[in-house]
């Protein structure tokens, strides 16, 4: 029987400290003592419209987070905990909750129809609670359902729609869902607040809707409900259906030709004179249309042949229209735009699908762009110089460089000297136009550039200018810098035309990173970043002497930081975001610089004040391990090789640390990286941090909670390790290789279908090969016995991958360099079990007759040591 | 249940740097893992194996010279690199480096498939020689052995620059012709490059390696301190018809010396081998026929045989070809011995061939041949020779067997039944 727990719920809302932590306690007590029952009595709570709303929402958020969680352990918990319940007490709950739907208050229903959602989400997939889609089916069509019942359900069954996959349901089961849902939207039957809940929840039924979609006179219903709906009176209920369209364009693409005229039509007519939300969907539709064509255009290669999903060009057909409606929106500019990160509004909208379409069709949308352009540039009005400006960057990705080059070779002085225009959102836009020209039209590397020797000077002067302008605008111009260094990358080992004006450039930079006015934008960033680049595309054996005395200047810096005064968790962030910047130049510079034996010493010189500095800087953040300063030390540690040992003892526990950042996977990742080019630099000298390094790693591998893309590099450190320490390896190789197996198993039981696993698979297979191949290697000559246990799951490792017509190039290689491994160090003793395993000729021969040069030098080498193996006697 | 996103990126770069210099880190990271996996497994394929019971070497010059060889084990074959090989001196040395380079055998008649199994590149004119580069140095050594250069180069450890920390055991071996003029080491095949043996790769692999490899380290550069001379590799072609007129005609910064012909599938062989074969005429070549001290053609043509036991004359071919005998007592007289290597002018008689093999020849015994001369000549190069003064073999006629194998290549026609 349920238990009263309002005076605890409501307690625990309290303002007082005192009271709150005690009802929560009480709380706690109660679920973890008898979770059934706390349950029962939230859905009790919830249910009952005679309690406060106060109990009843945090009622709900209760029982919400006691069957879901972001976390996938505890989401996993969570669901064992909930099918140990008693089948008599669960169905009282979801009873309950299914009244709920019916309650006068319309925080109570939405809630409720949340916690069904979570609930089918479990029990579905499970077939265990088959009646739930008929008794909301029954709400919608039982004679006097109130309306409030009806909206809450339609919500219900969005939810249900999104929470779980199509194939939980008999196609019966979808049909009814999805006619109760469209007759939800009949305007003659229906409220407003019926037919925007059944509206919404057509857009998280749409992907269930495939079968439907493929009947065309289902579709056709469908679809002529939607653009009804399109046209509603009130500007919500047509916002949702305009969602549902945009969903419609990138999930049904294939199919959409005969509404394209009304589709057409509906969004015209909603960007030129609909409300700005609505307008902003209906400009959504056609990106999406635009996102679509240009993936089809990507992956459409020849030899695919029949395979290729179909093209519509429904951009091209448009386009002289859409084009007009888009240049339109580009006049309706607000104010401040460029100073808010958050504003989205029809302008911008507009402009950014003007630029996919210009990514889609090419060089036909020129010559619609160009006369707006013409006409508008020099108008006396900001709002059309803007829009001119803009629509001009625009279309600078999609057309060829010989349909763009005449025109950007005569607008370039142009814009140069709008950078000086009277109006702020001018300059922005024409900065970042500048940054758009040096990113498409400037890469002397392959042969064009609308930079010459000649306009260089000017372009560097009038940016150089401009970077001292508003921050916003400095900002661009940062992007501009990074794209003109980016184009001299690789402009031959003689000579960058760029070095002349790197000191000046680089002066630059430091100021605007250093400006006060610019806390607002992301001025000091960008100007970090593209300092960072400009180091990078530099050419070392002109900028070597210049990139060294901006060491010291950046070292100084990072030291600055350590001194900021720290009042609030705001001035902590902002220290800690600054030293991320720092800390990326130093890596930046570090590894430039040790890329060259002549300028290496420089970072020898420095490497002890360097590592104190980010040791210090770990010192600064107590809870986490700064990962910026993490990357840059991987970099350090390849520099300095063997030398790098004395850093060991300080900088152990912060790798340690690193390795148990489970929540911030990214940091956890990049340690394991570093640890990687330590065992690299220090060989044998890494032996006594291993038992802890190689403890972590377990027990991190082992654990639920580990983020998986963690795991390979893992598996990639034990051969990192294993080469480096060699024979002493032996006292992990047991634990480790068992680890390795186990992982193997699991990618062998991988859904295939599914492409972002796929991914992950390719990805624990090679790096569990490159565990292998860096434990047999260091174990080589010594006690390569050991690996004899290994050896035939190996082998059969490698020849299921061998017959897994999905594996990447990258995951044959490192099988194949295991397999050749294997031959090479246990020798003689796996002749007979070679015997065995006749797939590896096959194998390699496929491996030698592939394009990829590296994977036949690979293959080449273990037919050597299989060969050799073969004639020994 | 989140509303639906529709912001997209505005007047922004779509990745950030700090995600590019993750990407950064990792690649490089993959990039050193795999090297350092890469040089693990090359320790053992990249020795050279010498025969340490052969004749030719001293074994105490050779147990001093390499104290890691154990000296119980002379009648065994052991593993030997080319760093132990260079702490070699004088004779040794010089033998063992000679050993190392593959000979072309002179193309007496054309061998079948040329267009599709062979390549074709104009051969630089110069001095042969073999290029290692280890340990902070590097040396050249013609085909006698002896040193050409002693220099530091861009090559992988070729030269000993401040703060250089690569591996140690990272050493290259190239196959070059050094060009006096413009004091360039044009590469015409690649032996090892950076611990990695290519010994037993074929020539189509090889070639593949050195163009990519080569340019990278910055060897092709111009030079300057820390690298003496530039090195180049030379072009080559598949040998059909456009191929073999590229390198028969095509305009090259070097001066040619006749045309090298390399079959796709051989391996670096050390020694002569008929699977790489040289071809002259007058036209790509100053050197067709063989010069004299003075670089005059003498009125006959001069071979450099082998004395043996018995007194027979051997070519130096692998197994040798037997051109003649001397008597003992001539033998005895001219204080010859086995292993002599002695001049001779082919007479009159010229060479009698029967079914296109050697019969007979018409030798005069001119003296023993100059001591800087490591080998006898080759069966191929007599012949050659030989042809030159007589009935050449013309680059029509290898542009005509090209030709005709073409018409062969051609699919039958075949009628297809419904």
């Amino acid at each position: 029987m349920a238990m009263e727990i309002t005076q605890f719920l409501l307690a625990a809302q309290s303002a007082d400290a005192r009271v709150r932590t005690e009802a929560e306690a009480s709380l706690r007590q109660f679920q973890e003592q008898n979770l059934p029952l706390f349950l029962l009595s939230l859905s009790f709570e919830l249910e009952n419209n005679d309690k406060p709303a106060e109990s009843r929402r945090l009622a709900g958020i209760l029982l919400k987070n006691s069957l879901d969680a972001k976390d996938s352990a505890r989401k996993d918990h969570l669901v064992k905990q909930w099918f140990a319940i008693d089948v008599a007490l669960k169905s009282q709950i979801k009873e309950l909750l299914l009244r709920t739907l019916g309650s006068s208050a319309l925080e109570a229903r939405h809630t409720s129809a949340q916690v069904i959602a979570k609930v089918a989400s479990i029990e579905i997939p499970q077939k265990q609670w088959p009646e739930l889609v008929g008794s909301l089916l029954n709400n919608m069509t039982q004679q006097g359902s109130p309306a409030h019942l009806k909206q809450s359900t339609l919500e219900t069954l969005g939810y249900v729609c999104e929470e779980i996959s199509h194939h939980d349901l008999v196609q019966n089961e979808v049909n009814s869902v999805l006619t109760a849902v469209v007759q939800g939207m009949n305007q003659s039957e229906n409220t407003a607040e019926v037919r925007l809940a059944a509206t919404k929840a057509l857009l998280n039924a749409l992907d269930f809707s495939q079968t439907n979609f493929e009947n065309e006179m289902e579709r056709n219903y469908i679809m002529k409900m939607v653009c009804e709906t399109a046209c509603s009176k009130e500007a919500e209920i047509r916002q949702a259906a305009f969602e549902c369209l945009v969903s419609i364009a990138s999930t049904y693409y294939e199919v959409l030709e005969q509404y394209m005229p009304t589709l057409f039509e509906l969004t015209s007519n909603a960007v030129k004179g609909d409300e700005e939300s609505v307008a902003l969907q209906a400009i959504e539709f056609w990106s999406s249309i635009c996102d679509e064509e240009i993936d089809r255009q990507e992956y459409d290669s020849p030899d695919s042949g029949d395979s290729s999903p179909s093209h519509s060009c429904f951009i091209e057909k448009a386009l002289p229209h859409l084009v007009q409606m888009l240049l339109e929106t580009l006049l309706k500019q607000e104010e401040d735009q460029d100073h808010d990160d958050d504003v989205w509004n029809i302008s911008m909208a507009g402009g950014t699908c003007l630029g996919l379409v210009a990514r889609t069709v090419g060089d036909s949308i020129v010559p619609l762009v160009m006369p707006f352009v013409e006409k508008n540039i020099s108008s006396p009005d900001w709002r059309s110089r803007e829009a001119a400006t803009y629509a001009f960057g625009s279309i600078l990705e999609g057309p060829t460089i010989d349909k763009l080059a005449p025109m950007v070779a005569a607008g370039l002085e142009f814009l140069l000297n709008a950078t000086k225009d009277g109006n702020n959102h001018v300059r922005d836009t024409t900065a970042w136009t500048l940054s758009r020209i040096f990113e498409f039209l400037h890469s002397p590397d392959s042969g064009f550039s609308v930079i010459s020797p000649e306009n260089l000077p000017r372009i560097v002067s009038v940016l150089l200018e401009s970077i001292k302008d508003v921050p916003n605008v400095a900002e661009k111009v940062c992007g501009a810098i990074y794209n003109l260094a980016q184009g001299y990358e690789d402009s031959g080992a003689n000579s960058s035309l760029l070095s002349p004006y790197l000191t000046e450039i680089i002066t630059h930079l430091l100021a605007a990173a250093e400006r006060t006015d610019g806390a607002e934008s992301k001025l000091r960033g960008a100007a970090y970043e593209t300092l960072n680049e400009v180091v990078r595309c530099s050419n070392l054996s002109e900028a070597s002497s210049i990139i060294a005395h901006l060491l010291p200047a950046i070292m100084k810096k990072l030291a600055e930081t350590m001194d900021l005064p720290i009042i609030s968790t705001d001035d902590r962030e902002k220290q800690a975001e600054l030293q991320a910047s720092l800390c990326g130049v130093l890596q930046v510079i570090i590894q430039k610089l040790s890329g060259r034996e002549d300028t290496k010493p420089i970072i020898m010189q420095n490497a002890d004040d360097i590592m104190r500095l980010f040791l210090r800087v770990f010192g600064c953040h107590s809870s986490s391990v700064h990962e910026e300063a993490m990357l840059a030390i991987g970099a350090l540690a390849y520099a300095t090789g063997a030398e790098f040992v004395k850093y060991m003892p300080e900088l152990f526990k912060y790798l340690q640390m690193g390795l148990q950042n489970f929540e911030e996977y990214q940091v956890c990742s990049i340690t394991v990286g570093v640890i990687g080019d330590i065992c690299r630099a220090l060989d044998e000298k890494i032996l006594p941090f291993c038992d802890q390094i190689m403890g972590l790693l377990i027990q991190n591998l082992q654990s639920g909670a580990l983020h998986r893309s963690v795991k390979p590099p893992m598996f990639s450190c034990f051969g990192d390790i294993a080469l480096a320490i060699g024979a002493h390896f032996e006292r992990y190789v047991a634990p480790a290789v068992q680890i390795m197996q186990g992982a193997a198993q699991v990618c062998a039981q991988m859904d295939t279908l599914d492409e972002e696993l796929m991914d992950y698979a390719n990805q624990l297979r090679r790096s569990i090969f490159e565990a292998y191949s860096g434990i047999l290697q260091g174990f080589k000559d010594t006690k390569a016995e050991l690996m004899m246990p290994y050896a035939q799951h190996l082998l059969q490792f490698v020849e299921l991958v061998s017959k897994d017509p999905l594996r990447d190039e990258s995951v044959t290689k490192a099988a194949v360099a295991a397999m050749g491994d294997l031959a090479d160090v246990v020798g003689e003793n796996t002749k007979q079990l070679f015997n065995n395993f006749t797939f590896f000729g096959e194998f390699l021969n496929e491996c030698l007759e592939s394009e990829d040069e590296d994977l036949k030098v690979t293959a080449r080498w273990t037919q050597g040591m299989i060969a050799r193996l073969m004639h020994s006697s | 249940m989140a509303p639906h996103e529709i912001r997209r990126p505005f007047k922004r770069r779509p990745i950030s740097d700090q995600q590019k210099r993750r990407e950064l880190s990792l690649l490089r990271q993959t990039q050193h893992r795999s090297d350092a996996q890469q040089r693990a497994r090359n320790l053992a394929s990249s020795v050279i194996s010498l025969q340490s019971s052969s004749p030719d070497v001293d074994p105490e010059i050779l147990s001093e010279a390499v104290p890691e060889l154990d000296e119980g084990t002379e009648s065994e074959s052991s593993n030997f690199d080319v760093r132990q090989a260079s702490r070699l001196r004088g004779p040794e040395a010089r033998k063992w480096f000679a050993r190392q380079l593959m000979l072309p055998e002179w193309m007496i008649d054309v061998p079948d498939n040329l267009s599709q199994d062979w390549y074709v590149l104009a051969r630089p004119a110069g001095k042969r020689c073999f290029v290692v580069s280890s340990d902070g140095t590097t040396v050249s050594r013609v085909r006698n052995g002896s040193i050409l250069h002693h220099f530091p180069s861009a090559l992988p450890g070729g030269a000993r620059k401040k703060g250089a920390s690569g591996p140690a055991n990272s050493y290259s071996i190239l196959d070059c012709i050094f060009h006096e003029s413009d004091q360039t080491y044009y590469v015409i095949d690649m032996v090892c490059w950076r611990g990695y043996s290519l010994y037993e790769c074929t020539a189509e692999f090889r070639f593949f390696w050195m163009q990519s490899k080569l340019a990278e380290t910055g060897a092709c550069d111009p030079p300057s301190f820390y690298h003496k001379f530039r090195f180049s590799a030379v072009p080559f072609y598949n040998c059909d018809q456009s191929g073999l007129h590229s390198a028969y005609t095509g305009s090259l910064p070097y001066v040619k010396d006749g045309l090298l012909f390399y079959n796709k599938h051989a391996h670096y062989h050390t020694g002569n081998t008929p699977l790489v074969l040289i071809w002259k005429d007058e036209s790509c070549s100053q050197y067709v026929i063989d010069t004299d001290n003075n670089g005059e053609v003498p009125n006959q043509q001069h071979i450099v045989l082998e004395l043996q036991e018995e007194g027979k004359l051997v070519t130096s071919d692998d197994p040798p070809v037997p051109f003649s005998c001397l008597n003992a007592d001539f033998v005895k007289q001219s204080g010859l011995s086995s292993g002599s290597l002695i001049r001779f002018a082919i007479g009159d008689g010229g060479l009698k061939c029967v079914d296109g093999r050697f019969e007979k020849a018409d030798l005069q015994y001119t003296g023993v041949s100059n001591r800087a001369r490591a080998f006898a000549d080759s069966y191929s190069k007599i012949m050659f020779q030989y042809m030159a003064r007589h009935s050449p073999l013309k680059v029509e006629d290898l542009a005509s067997t090209i030709s005709h194998e073409n018409q062969q290549d051609k699919p039958p026609e075949v009628e297809m039944s419904d």
